[in-house]
């Protein structure tokens, strides 16, 4: 492990502009810091980055400190603007914001190489995807002490940059790398490029001019391990013509792409540093990021109630609040010497706006109104979610209601604060029917994209007894009618919308409680209850 | 310092190329929405613009790249006007930036160290005549976007904060690209684009390979590589002057708006900007062809990119909007 960490920072120091940079997870720790000390071998000076930086600290600008204290304009270089390596501490924390930013630097080459050190303790928490892409090596130095060994070998190193430009590659070069990406479900146009890199950078090391398997198989452990999104197919030996029979021409991303004359060592070689929990991450993907501007409490420095103002630096990203800010320095006039009719403003003075946006929430009732759930406990239901208004009221949350019966879903009330209304919509709530389950999902998921484009939370509260019985398309298909609730419910996930289920059925049912975990939600059932306990499993579930 | 990536070199990714050059052959077709998986060449495209387009004529130092001297606002305080040819402006809007960067501000620091209220512009005006270019465009924050949408609409950006009232003009062809597994474009954002494709990985060993092959010879034949495809550029160059001024001479047929109109009905295409868009892509793309008048075959290459993104989503449907475009344009123009 060790060993091929340094070896990946070796690279990197070869053939830094081309590399682009890796990304060391590691916690603090005597391993890091053994290992940070290698980065003396970058050819550049370090650059410290830290995941609040910005604008003006990387682009460049006006030094407003020095430009008042000395009364004329000063200066100041960005990172971009200076040659160096950068050092990213504490990537896990860097928001896309600045990820975007970075990447752009990397992309124009204004940054030549970056180290991104992530400290992570989830799987969850890590660099953002769009600087992971554009860096081509991924180390992991989670382990014990005791294997820190040697660093680069700088002589090594001043060699290999000589020899660079004079590796030769071979003939199937291009079609192993294309194969090996396309093995391990590597779409990624960059990912060959790497390997191509790494590969011809690492012959140099070893002081040879024509690229063998060996740096083959470096650059693809270096590479290709954390960038797999699959797992080769074992390798076929001897029913190997027929194992193909039907080259399936979907044009599905060229899974069935042909290796060439792939060593199988090679495949080995990866397969080996394949970290773990990797085959975690082949599973449906969790929680995608819930984007911005759609947080329960988004502290913002642009829009929502204002909040006082506080003493700040002014950076790109923040306003100045001039008249607090004059406030501030006016009782100092007299003793700064300013002279009539000018003020003197010093940085201290500095007053940044503040705002908090809170999002509200929406509650969304998707409530099941078929004869089954009729039967049994629609009444209850009711009663529960005039309780739960009540709740709501009193937080100022938004409300809308969806009910679904019969072949469709139907929207009985559009979000709304009106307690009244929603109260009277949901007395008038006529029942009997089939139960169209996907349909109300459907209507539910698009109601909630669209509060979240305007900004709010929602939330969606399923009532039903699970027992869904037609399909999306109005007909009566109990199979069909699962499979697409299945489908929907995996389009909700992916939407980031919260979701409570209470299962209003008799006994629990199984159906329900998958479908909800599928949606990443809370399941409950509840078997004959009142429906002030109802309310309160929902208002307990929604306090968190 | 190197030069970014030939456009012309850039390995497949037809209609990504095509709809970026017929945005620079008319600039009213509006912007191109590229998405699409990460490294799929994307920026790289993008990046390329710069160099590939023809250049500009423009007033040294103007902020808003005017083309003649009397149109340079009086707040840029410029004090000699000598005209001069310059790169179309390519302008990068990353994701977080502030409203004061893009539509400009009071600048504060010549107005706290110096006393003076003096206006600082912002990146629109840096972008105007040229292109700007927003990556993840689906992460961008709504107020940003509301701001960008109206300037695209408007054409004009109009501060009023901090005691300035500034206009300046803010002409330019909005780029988006982004990864859909990220996050949904709002649709009133979508169908202010022009156009719309979609790009993925190549899907053949050969293409693969001659990706990576290119782009190697790019970063250790540098010198060999930029002559042979710097060729290429001059030529799609020559094409895209060529088509700007053939469009202006271009017949539009009565059958051919038809077949429009008919096209967007069908496909149940919300607003009449479908049909517009189309109208122009077609147009354009008839020029770039260097036809003197728009055929079905114009439309039917352009259908895709122009529509795609303009109907109602269906969220049961994985194969894609454009497959569904396809399908209507062989009914219709068969």
């Amino acid at each position: 492990m060790w060993d091929r960490a340094t070896l990946a920072l070796t690279l990197l120091a070869i053939d830094p502009s081309g590399l682009g940079g890796v990304v060391v997870r590691a916690r603090c720790g005597p391993v890091r810091d053994a290992f940070v000390e290698g980065f003396a071998m970058m050819p550049q000076p370090i650059l410290k980055l830290h995941p609040t930086m910005d604008d003006d600290a990387l682009f460049g600008g006006i030094d407003l400190t020095e430009t008042l204290t000395r009364g004329k304009v000063v200066l100041r270089n960005g990172i971009f603007e200076r040659d160096g390596t950068a050092v990213l501490a504490m990537g896990e924390r860097c928001e896309t914001t600045l990820a975007a930013r970075l990447a752009m630097a990397l992309d124009r080459g204004d940054l030549q190489s970056l180290i991104a050190l992530d400290e992570g303790a989830d799987p969850d928490e890590r660099l953002p995807v769009s600087l992971r892409e554009r860096l081509a090596f991924y180390v992991d130095l989670n382990m014990p002490s005791s294997t820190v060994g040697l660093l680069p070998d700088e002589d090594a190193i001043m060699d290999a940059r000589v020899q660079l430009s004079s590796v030769k590659l071979q003939d199937d070069t291009y079609q192993i790398i294309v194969g090996l990406c396309a093995q391990f479900g590597v779409h990624s146009q960059r990912a060959p490029l790497f390997m191509l890199r790494t590969a011809r950078t690492h012959a140099a090391l070893e002081s040879r001019d024509l690229i063998d398997p060996q740096d083959i198989e470096v650059a693809a452990a270096l590479c290709l391990a954390h960038r797999a999104t699959r797992m080769p197919e074992p390798p076929q030996t001897e029913d190997e013509e027929c194992a193909k029979p039907d080259p399936s021409t979907d044009g599905d991303t060229g899974e069935d792409m042909e290796i060439g004359q792939l060593d199988d060592r090679i495949l080995e070689a990866v397969m080996a540093v394949l970290p773990d929990g990797l085959l975690d991450q082949f599973k449906p993907k969790g929680s995608i990021s819930k984007g911005s501007g759609a947080g329960a409490k988004n502290r913002s420095n642009r829009r929502g109630r204002p909040k006082p103002s506080r003493p700040g630096r002014l950076s790109g990203r923040n306003r100045l609040d001039l008249i607090a800010t004059l406030r501030t320095a006016a009782p100092w006039q007299r003793l700064r010497g300013a002279k009539k009719g000018r003020v003197k403003v010093l940085p201290s003075d500095f007053r940044i706006k503040q705002y908090e946006e809170k999002s509200d929430r929406l509650l969304i009732f998707a409530v099941d109104a078929s004869g089954s759930a009729a039967m049994s406990r629609l009444a209850e239901a009711k009663g529960a979610i005039e309780l739960l208004l009540a709740d709501a009221y009193s937080r100022r949350d938004h409300v809308s209601l969806i009910s679904f019966r019969g072949d469709a879903a139907e929207v009985l009330l559009p979000p709304t604060r009106s307690l009244v209304q929603t109260k009277k919509r949901l007395a008038a709530l006529p029942g009997g029917g089939g139960t169209p389950l996907a349909a109300g999902l459907v209507e539910a998921l698009s109601m909630a994209q669209q509060a979240r484009s305007q900004g709010m939370s929602p939330c969606i509260v399923l009532l039903t007894d699970g027992r869904t019985n037609v399909a999306l398309d109005g007909t009566a298909n109990r199979a069909q009618a699962a499979s697409d609730a299945q489908q929907i419910a995996r389009h909700i996930r992916a939407s980031g919308a919260e979701i409570i289920t209470l299962d209003l059925g008799n006994r629990p049912a199984q159906f329900l409680a998958d479908l909800t975990a599928e949606m990443d939600g809370l399941y409950m059932p509840l078997p004959r209850a009142d429906s002030r306990k109802m309310s309160g499993a929902v208002s307990a579930a929604l306090e968190d | 310092m190197k030069q970014p990536f030939p456009f012309s070199a850039i390995v497949g990714q037809e209609e990504m190329k095509l709809s970026m050059i017929l945005t620079a052959i008319d600039p009213s077709i509006g912007g191109v929405l590229v998405f699409g998986d990460r490294g799929t060449g994307k920026s790289t495209a993008v990046r390329a613009l710069a160099a590939l387009l023809p250049q500009i004529t423009r007033v040294e130092g103007c902020p808003v790249n005017s083309e003649k001297s009397e149109d340079v606002p009086d707040w840029a305080k410029l004090d000699t006007k000598t005209t001069s040819l310059g790169p179309t402006p390519v302008v990068d809007l990353p994701l977080g930036v502030t409203e004061d960067r893009v539509t400009g501000a009071l600048d504060i620091e010549k107005a706290l160290s110096q006393g003076e209220k003096a206006f600082q512009s912002g990146l629109l005006a840096k972008a105007n005549r040229g292109y700007l270019y927003i990556d993840e465009v689906n992460l961008l924050e709504d107020h940003i976007v509301d701001l960008l949408l109206d300037v695209a609409q408007s054409g004009e950006n109009v501060v009023e904060r901090e005691g300035l009232s500034i206009r300046h003009p803010a002409r330019f062809v909005l780029v988006g690209s982004g990864n859909p597994e990220e996050g949904e474009l709002r649709p009133q954002l979508l169908d202010r684009f022009g156009l719309s494709v979609e790009v993925a990985s190549p899907t053949t060993v050969e293409e693969r390979v001659e990706v990576i092959k290119r782009r190697d010879a790019f970063e250790t034949d540098y010198e060999a590589f930029m002559v042979r495809w710097k060729a290429e550029d001059v030529l799609v160059r020559g094409q895209i002057e060529t088509a700007r001024t053939g469009i202006k001479t271009l017949k539009t047929t009565d059958a051919a708006l038809t077949d429009i109109a008919q096209l967007c009905l069908k496909l149940g295409a919300d607003g009449l900007r479908g049909e517009l868009t189309l109208l122009k892509a077609a147009r354009a793309f008839a020029a770039y062809r260097e036809d003197t008048a728009i055929g079905r075959d114009h439309i039917r290459a352009v259908a895709p990119m122009a529509l795609r993104h303009r109907l109602r989503r269906d969220p049961l449907d994985d194969a894609g909007s454009g497959t569904r475009v396809t399908r209507v344009v062989e009914d219709v123009l068969s």
